[in-house]
């Protein structure tokens, strides 16, 4: 079975994100009222799995291994069937 | 796992086999291998894919660099999947060449790739998972500029055991994710974890030594605590941001038009004479 899985990793909270600090900075110089901005990055991965849990275990583990990193990065992901 | 360092046999300087390692955005090998021979030591550049068909390579030198560089586009985080295509391919004969009391230097995304793989500052031996990490720059972009670094080290480094404590070293950073940070709730226990261990090496200062305290641009990049460079607890495994290998002759240094009096090498040469003299000792 084919699945696709969307993962987005993003700073922990509690961390300097100068990359959102700076478009948020940017935003406002443009009109608009713009408290904070946020920078995640999104990973669209298309993986074979024999079901959906053993895809989000698969998905899981790949996050942990590469995708992000436990000092500074959270996770999240979805997961669904490519019919 | 933990790292258990075994007796070391002294390598004469002229037999040196120092084996640095290249990817596909490395691009620092070249001047690291020069400062190595300039001193006299053998110094090869490999690319990773050979190492990983000759997996003896590891075993047959004496010391292991990660260059500076971009590997593989610093796609994902700068130095992961460097780091990860080591761990995966070649992990065991890392640690077996660590157990040996082999040193390693990881200079800027070499230093990056070192935290990735567990190795710095690997409190408990080499970890899973990293245990710090060098994020985006703040304030951010690219910063390519001379700072200067404070030798912080009280002897457990082998690569700066002949540099005073609180000595202040020239050298250039260039890079955009150099900020060191510990994870944000354990990030006090995590120093004094470092500082108990004599894993810090490298703060970055001003001029005449004192800590930067996160100010910009003394501190080019916000690292926690001014960090610019640790080791692992037995000293073996050196990572910086700062390139040495750019610090290394009087010509590569910012004002060398302007002194009367040059210095014959810029204050990078210590780092790797550091390393040399370390693999001509024996214990």
């Amino acid at each position: 079975m084919m699945f696709k899985a969307r993962v987005e990793v993003s700073l922990k909270k509690g961390h300097t994100d100068p990359e959102g600090e700076t478009t948020a900075k940017l935003l406002r110089e443009l009109g608009y009222m713009v408290e904070t901005v946020g920078v995640s990055k999104v990973f669209t991965v298309t993986l074979k799995a024999n079901s959906k849990a053993e895809a989000e275990n698969l998905v899981e583990e790949m996050c942990r291994r590469l995708l992000a990193n436990p000092t500074k990065d959270d996770y999240s992901y979805t997961v669904e069937e490519v019919k | 796992m933990e790292i258990r360092v075994r007796g070391k046999p002294a390598v004469k300087r002229e037999e040196a086999r120092v084996l640095i390692m290249r990817v596909g955005g490395t691009n620092c090998d070249k001047e690291t291998q020069r400062a190595f021979q300039d001193l006299g030591a053998q110094a090869h550049v490999v690319h990773i894919n050979q190492i990983v068909k000759k997996k003896h390579m590891i075993s047959e030198c004496d010391a292991l660099v990660f260059p500076g560089g971009f590997s593989y586009g610093d796609y994902v985080r700068a130095g992961a999947i460097w780091a990860k295509w080591i761990v995966a391919k070649l992990g065991n004969e890392i640690k077996r060449f660590l157990g040996e009391g082999k040193p390693i230097l990881g200079i800027c995304n070499g230093f990056q790739v070192l935290v990735e793989m567990g190795v710095l500052p690997a409190f408990h031996g080499i970890s899973e998972f990293p245990e710090a990490a060098l994020a985006t720059n703040s304030p951010p972009g690219y910063n390519c500029r001379w700072v200067y670094i404070r030798h912080e080290n009280r002897g457990n480094c082998v690569f700066t055991q002949h540099i005073d404590r609180n000595a202040v070293l020239r050298i250039p950073v260039a890079h955009s994710e150099g900020r060191f940070i510990f994870p944000k709730e354990k990030e006090n226990a995590c120093l004094e974890k470092l500082l108990e261990g004599d894993q810090l090496v490298f703060r970055y200062c001003s001029q005449n030594g004192e800590p930067a305290e996160g100010a910009y641009p003394v501190n080019p990049n916000g690292s926690f605590y001014d960090i610019a460079g640790i080791c692992n607890p037995e000293g073996t495994v050196l990572g910086l941001m700062p390139h040495p290998e750019r610090a290394f002759y009087w010509w590569q240094l910012p004002d060398w038009t302007r002194k009367m009096v040059l210095p014959q090498y810029g204050d990078g040469k210590q780092i790797f004479e550091g390393m040399l003299r370390y693999l001509e000792k024996k214990f």
